[in-house]
């Protein structure tokens, strides 16, 4: 028999890629193997519905876990591969077990960077959060009057600072850069952020290094800011941003650069091996840039299964990703690296707005607040390669519909 | 529990019984259903369960809200009076023999 295509990793972009490599009748072998016990689940709800507790865990699964199976799909859940062997075309599991393929797709993802245990980042009581697993620890923990402590602004941070009041904790947020999302965003979704939280209650602590975590009988109790400042916490979350996980890449022997280096085919430099999402970087606008996102994951997985059926096909898809917080929608369309412009547009209630980033006279990407229109119409408006002004964008009585269709 | 069916553009159909509580975009995955995706897992922010609702069951299905009406500016194939996304349709029993209409993008 044949050797199949084997996927290594069983997140989102292995998801879309045996959904396409199905939908297109493709009849080649498929083995999935995934390090967790699940199949394939979408991430995103975990630092929101999941750990507030809204979502029971079957409807994290992408597919049911009787649909590969139904598929005709061979899945290895629970099985690490700890080396590649791209003479042989061969992986080999944990358990040493040497298994063929014909092409190799790797979606390996990302990992959460975690405090180094020196300064306390293995102590009881210290979550990072990235998988179902995570989640399972730290849920029971959020309870109503606990004191958490969220190092990193970021958006895993804040979600899991609006879950943790939702929850009734008391939340307290420290950001070592000026402001928070200062790596992601302009300084108006960093101010709309701010205010969010501190409406609700969170007290966010920027501009603001930490240098130890502290413990009290063997579990985390704290946290020593620089200035000396001592901090209480009966929990601590660290998100603090992620790696990709690249380790069977370089064993590999495959070139990688702040993840594993692939053409707009998601090709990496072994012909016979492909990668797409997180673990992945990729050029586009002259710059080498990683993505970590549900529509990176899931768009690159699926163009690798067109790229197997033979289609003339290259990855350019327009980047979005979104966050929800307390009740704000957030939404995000296009990559803000190089602006060097932001305007702001008003919303139509108070807590509504978005944020259209420029480079001289061209539109990159928007950041939407409550403001579905400006998230819909401006994605069809980036799409469609139109630039308009700056301040015809910030006119709140600009038609964004006419504009976009027009 | 409702008994959904989903009628592609080539005549084929396919027909599942949805548990109450589920959305549409999920039991459309959980089914096979083709041109469904579901990207956004629901958050309405990717367009990519669209659908036509069949006329006779549009009352029945209830009304798109703001923020559905905008991303239904969003979907691949252009929407129609009957368009939703399927995301946002919730099973209940009183769905039971609902059909839905799948666009296919081209």
């Amino acid at each position: 028999m044949a050797a199949p295509v084997v996927i290594v990793g069983a997140g989102q972009a292995a998801a879309s890629f045996i959904s396409r490599h199905v939908a297109l009748g493709n009849a080649e072998p498929l083995l999935l193997i995934g390090e967790e016990p699940h199949p394939p689940y979408q991430r995103p709800p975990l630092s929101k519905k999941y750990l507030l507790g809204e979502l029971e865990r079957e409807r994290l699964f992408i597919r049911p876990l009787e649909w590969y199976a139904e598929q005709g799909i061979e899945t290895r859940f629970d099985t690490r591969v700890d080396d590649v062997k791209p003479d042989q075309k061969q992986v080999i599991t944990s358990t040493g077990e040497a298994i063929d393929y014909d092409r190799l797709v790797l979606c390996t993802g990302s990992h959460a960077r975690s405090l180094p245990a020196e300064i306390g980042g293995a102590l009881p009581g210290v979550f990072t959060l990235r998988s179902i697993a995570d989640i399972d620890r730290m849920a029971p923990e959020f309870q109503s009057g606990r004191k958490l402590l969220v190092i990193g602004g970021g958006y895993i941070g804040l979600e899991a600072a609006a879950v943790a009041r939702q929850l009734g904790l008391e939340v307290t947020l420290v950001e070592m850069a000026d402001r928070i999302l200062q790596r992601v965003a302009a300084a108006e979704t960093s101010d709309y952020f701010r205010k969010l939280h501190a409406d609700h209650g969170v007290e966010l602590r920027e501009a603001t290094r930490m240098t130890r975590l502290l413990a009290n009988d063997g579990r985390v109790c704290g946290v020593e800011l620089e200035s000396g400042e001592i901090i209480d916490a009966d929990l601590v979350l660290v998100g603090i941003g992620g790696s990709p996980n690249i380790e069977l890449a370089q064993s590999a022997g495959l070139d990688c650069d702040n993840g594993i280096r692939v053409s707009a085919l998601c090709q990496t430099s072994d012909p016979s091996i492909y990668a797409a999402g997180d673990c992945c970087s990729f050029s586009r606008d002259g710059r080498q840039i990683r993505l970590e996102s549900v529509q990176n994951a899931a768009d690159q997985g699926d163009l690798i299964a067109r790229v197997l059926a033979g289609e003339e096909v290259s990855y350019s898809a327009l980047p979005w990703f979104w966050s929800d917080q307390y009740d704000c929608k957030l939404q995000i369309v296009g990559l803000n690296l190089g602006h060097d412009r932001t305007v702001v547009r008003p919303g139509a209630s108070e807590t509504s707005l978005s944020v259209w980033y420029y480079r001289g006279e061209r539109l990159l990407a928007i950041d939407a607040m409550n403001e579905p229109k400006s998230y819909a119409f401006g994605r069809k408006i980036i799409e469609t390669g139109k630039n308009p002004a700056p301040e015809t964008v910030a006119d709140p009585t600009t038609d964004l519909k006419a504009l976009a269709m027009g | 529990m409702a008994n959904i069916t989903w009628k592609m553009e080539d005549g084929s159909e396919i027909s599942a019984d949805v548990k109450d509580g589920l959305n549409l975009m999920e039991a459309a995955t959980a089914n096979n259903v083709p041109h469904i995706e579901g990207e956004c897992g629901g958050c309405l922010s990717c367009a990519t369960c669209h659908v036509f609702v069949d006329p006779e069951w549009l009352a029945t299905t209830g009304e798109v809200d703001e923020i559905e009406d905008t991303m239904l500016e969003m979907t691949d194939v252009e929407r129609e009076e009957n368009s939703r996304l399927s995301c946002q349709i919730i099973a209940s029993s009183e769905l039971d023999g609902l059909i839905l209409h799948v666009p296919e993008p081209e």
